[in-house]
């Protein structure tokens, strides 16, 4: 079975600090495996150890720095690693993300039975980038998903954590899954696998390689940009400073409405 | 003629979204920017359950309601009601789409966006109408640290909405609603996907946190479980429910569905306390509409600082179980 995991460099948002013009200070920012895609890398490898013969490929769109990430996913035990770089990807949106990972695949790694993403990105946070690259595909989506379940025969069980309850859906592959924070023990690793990640060719293909033109990608692919960029601002009055404890649990019965 | 169109979800148990009625006020609010566009809603689901909405729908000020029934639509299905939503949607034109922030509908949103080819903005907590006409889209990004007004190039210009963010209206507007029914067109779609079980949460904190009158939230400041186990004594004398941060929840120290936050859930009680919590931007979002804040936290130049009503500077080890015990012997 051949998985394919999308995953995405992102700022460690616990880092970002504020420049005195109110931009988001981006240099000296570590960079890190999204989160949520660590936690897809971790369901394919899961697959691996349970099915014979799966060969994870992870793939990413970014700068090329974003190969140092793709190495790390190699160490956890990814098989290949693609990149897809191109100075004319940069300002993309969801959507012409979506379609430009939709057209890597298509045109260079078609063969896959099932697409792993991280359901958020923690930069972003839209969620949008997986389901539209299964648009783009026609293939079925599953999202929110916290356990993959039986997998045989050409489909997979997924269970979904939505706001009522577990939901078990059934798909046949091929497919996309969005994967939230699994369930189980978190992938360390090991020293093969740092050797393995410094020997592995890491593929890249440019925005011709893929057959798009620079009017489907990045910002002129884009059919929303960003107008206007600004810090948080909250309407609340002054803070009020209680020094003792009975002045803050009488602000606490005044403010929550507690009898005495 | 202008049209706003909302997306108007049905939960599990067949009931309709409350974030509709959300969208439906702000909707009105946008809809008098646009030269009184028509607010409409589109509507998927069995055959027989529309009939059950009609009243909320007329209440709610919604000049039409498209309504596509079917028996195959008992469950929600990504390919049906996307495959559903694109054909009326290509059919009525709107120029505005919004969907709640839901599972579901940041499941079907992009969905539909990458089928008709437009820009759809992600879990927005503010919409307005520009000087051009445009619908103005502003979310938090980069985990809450920045705030983006987002503007849309193509038609239908959509987004989703983060549900409670926006407060639905304080009483009834009637309106002469038309509810035109469309026969849905997937009688030759087989599904990739099938419905297996569904299990009811048996955990309800989700439920409880929502209608919550008194919040006790505790953040990475709690250190451990017993500063958790705490928390929940205070929260318990004073009747309040239990909440965590981001922060808290990355400790393991409380479970992800309690997570206040962007990535977590908004809330709006009466008070919310926060113990512990610097006030990450991240975690402001999803508490900042709450009637009265209070922060107990060690840092006087701690960011929760800024946005409460009242705070106290020191240890939440130290203050909690006075709290406590003065809370106790007055109640």
């Amino acid at each position: 079975m051949k998985v394919l995991v999308c995953i995405k460099q992102v700022p460690d948002t616990n880092d970002i600090k504020w420049t005195e013009n109110n931009t988001i200070q981006r240099e000296g920012v570590e960079s890190i495996i999204n989160p949520y895609d660590v936690y897809a890398i971790e369901e394919a490898l899961k697959l691996k150890k349970s099915l014979p013969d799966v060969e994870i490929t992870v793939l990413t769109m970014g700068p090329l720095q974003a190969e140092t990430m793709l190495r790390k996913a190699i160490a956890l035990g990814c098989d290949k690693a693609v990149l897809i770089s191109d100075k004319k990807f940069a300002g993309a949106d969801t959507y012409a993300t979506g379609k430009t990972l939709a057209a890597a695949i298509k045109t260079k790694l078609p063969d896959f039975d099932l697409i792993l993403c991280g359901q958020f990105a923690i930069d972003g946070d839209t969620a949008q980038t997986g389901p539209s690259i299964a648009s783009r595909l026609e293939i079925p989506q599953i999202t929110f998903v916290k356990e993959l379940k039986e997998c045989n025969n050409g489909s997979i069980c997924a269970v979904r954590e939505i706001e009522e309850g577990l939901e078990t859906l059934k798909v046949e592959l091929p497919a996309l899954i969005c994967i939230l924070k699994g369930v189980g023990e978190t992938t360390r690793p090991k020293i093969n696998g740092f050797i393995k990640a410094k020997n592995t060719e890491i593929i890249i293909y440019s925005m011709e390689d893929i057959g798009l033109t620079p009017e489907e990608t990045g910002i002129k692919g884009s059919p929303t940009f960003v107008s206007k960029a600004f810090c948080p601002v909250h309407n609340r009055g002054e803070c009020e400073i209680c020094n003792d404890c009975s002045s803050l649990a009488d602000k606490i019965k005044e403010f929550g409405g507690i009898d005495e | 003629m202008s049209n706003i169109l909302l997306y108007a979800e049905v939960t599990k148990e067949n009931f309709l979204h409350t974030v509709l009625f959300e969208l439906a006020y702000k909707a009105q609010e946008l809809a008098k920017k646009l030269d009184n566009a028509d607010v409409s809603a589109l509507l998927i689901c069995k055959t027989g359950l529309a009939e059950e909405f009609k009243e909320a729908f007329i209440n709610s000020g919604f000049n039409y309601v498209y309504i596509a029934e079917d028996d195959r639509l008992s469950n929600y299905s990504t390919e049906l009601y996307s495959k559903i939503a694109v054909d009326i949607i290509n059919e009525i034109k709107p120029e505005i789409i919004l969907i709640g922030a839901t599972t579901q509908g940041r499941d079907l949103a992009p969905r539909i966006s990458s089928a008709l080819h437009t820009g759809l903005t992600a879990d927005c907590t503010g919409l307005d109408i520009n000087e051009k006409g445009q619908l103005a889209a502003t979310r938090p990004t980069f985990g809450g640290k920045l705030m983006a007004t987002i503007l849309c190039k193509t038609m239908p210009q959509m987004a989703t909405v983060r549900p409670k963010v926006f407060k639905p209206a304080p009483e009834n507007i009637v309106k002469d609603t038309k509810f035109i029914y469309i026969k849905p067109d997937i009688d030759h779609i087989e599904t990739k996907v099938k419905f297996v079980e569904f299990v009811k949460g048996l955990n309800t904190a989700i439920n409880e946190l929502d209608s919550a009158e008194i919040i006790v939230a505790g953040g990475r400041g709690m250190k451990n479980e017993a500063g958790f186990e705490l928390l929940k004594n205070f929260a318990e004398t004073i009747g309040a429910c239990v909440a965590a941060s981001r922060g808290a929840v990355e400790m393991g120290l409380a479970p992800v569905d309690i997570q206040i936050g962007q990535t977590g859930k908004t809330v709006t009680p009466k008070l919310y306390i926060a113990c512990g919590i610097s006030g990450a931007i991240q975690h402001i979002v999803g508490m900042q509409e709450s009637d009265k804040i209070i922060a107990i936290n060690t840092d006087e130049k701690a960011p929760i600082f800024d946005i409460c009503d009242c705070g106290y500077v020191g240890d939440v080890f130290e203050i909690l179980p006075k709290l406590t015990n003065i809370l106790k012997s007055a109640s």
